[in-house]
């Protein structure tokens, strides 16, 4: 895999260079997150649906999840209310949903439109730290990753049937966390130069002061 | 979301009944007695959380910093405290950073 993450280039830009294969790899995770994240009752949002509901995102169908990937990047808003948490999620689970869907899409069109050299702007760069947090969220979830168990994984021999994904996910954290450092200018102990307003942060470049 | 929730709710019939709501119930800016809590989780990144505390609730990287710290070596903290439409609005924005996010009333 890449030795060699996002950086921030000299013009500002985000850049992260990746081979075809690590390019084949993303676009394969991020066609599947966003099958993932679509709702499968799509024709409940056709004609028969209360068209006011529709247009305010409210999904009477919303339930929270028996597969623990999707619980988790769609969780309850209220661990001590189950009424109330599954009103929330009947409110806004479809727009949650809408707005991961949108990353994956934009994170796609970023791959489809690039070579090995991928370019950011500061918008689109957003859309991929989400993406790529939601995609370490769905493998961490298939993996069972808890605090204490990393030594594990990488222990296991290549023949392992995780070892693979394991290493996808390995990689991908390595993304982000090589993405929030172009983005920041956040060192490794997080203790970079102090930053102004948090908008000025994305203008930042790397190795400020 | 909860107020929001309610109105639309009256609005396209589901819950007419929320119409008959008591004004007590109202809450001011003066009563904020609702709290957002961010859990800890095995996945998110230490510098990611520090991130999405300082972009999203606009916090010093200090205060960002002391937050995460807490959710990672407590299990949890309270990133903001409000009304519940407030809270509703934080957690929404929270899970669509992909933190595990809960609201509660602030006892």
């Amino acid at each position: 895999m890449a030795v060699q993450g996002f950086r921030r280039s000299l013009g500002g830009r985000i850049v992260l260079r990746c081979d075809d294969i690590e390019r084949g790899i993303l676009g394969d995770l991020v066609a599947q997150l966003l099958e993932f994240v679509t709702p499968d009752d799509e024709h409940l949002w056709g004609d028969d649906l209360d068209p006011l509901a529709r247009l305010v995102s409210i999904d009477p169908n919303a339930e929270r999840s028996d597969d623990p990937a999707l619980a988790r990047l769609f969780p309850d808003a209220y661990s001590d209310d189950e009424e109330a948490a599954s009103e929330f999620r009947r409110f806004t689970e479809r727009s949650l949903r809408e707005t991961k869907m949108a990353h994956a899409r934009t994170v796609a069109h970023s791959i489809d439109r690039s070579g090995n050299k991928i370019v950011l702007g500061d918008a689109d760069a957003q859309a991929w730290l989400g993406t790529l947090n939601d995609l370490r969220l769905t493998l961490g979830s298939r993996l069972g990753i808890d605090e204490d168990n990393h030594e594990d994984f990488l222990a296991l021999p290549e023949d392992h049937p995780t070892f693979a994904l394991y290493h996808v996910y390995d990689w991908l954290t390595f993304l982000q966390d090589t993405l929030i450092r172009a983005l920041t200018g956040f060192d490794a102990e997080l203790v970079a130069d102090e930053p102004g307003e948090p908008d000025e942060l994305h203008h930042e470049p790397t190795d400020a002061r | 979301m909860g107020a929001v929730s309610r109105g639309t709710m009256a609005l396209v019939g589901i819950a007419p009944v929320e119409l008959e709501r008591p004004e007590t119930e109202s809450v001011t800016a003066l009563d904020r007695p609702w709290v957002t809590l961010v859990w800890n989780d095995p996945v998110n990144l230490m510098s990611y959380v520090t991130y999405v505390f300082m972009t999203y609730f606009g916090y010093s990287k200090d205060k960002a910093q002391a937050l995460m710290s807490d959710v990672h070596n407590v299990g949890r903290a309270a990133v903001s405290t409000g009304t519940r439409e407030e809270m509703e609005r934080d957690v929404t924005a929270m899970h669509s950073y992909g933190l595990w996010a809960t609201l509660q009333k602030d006892d």
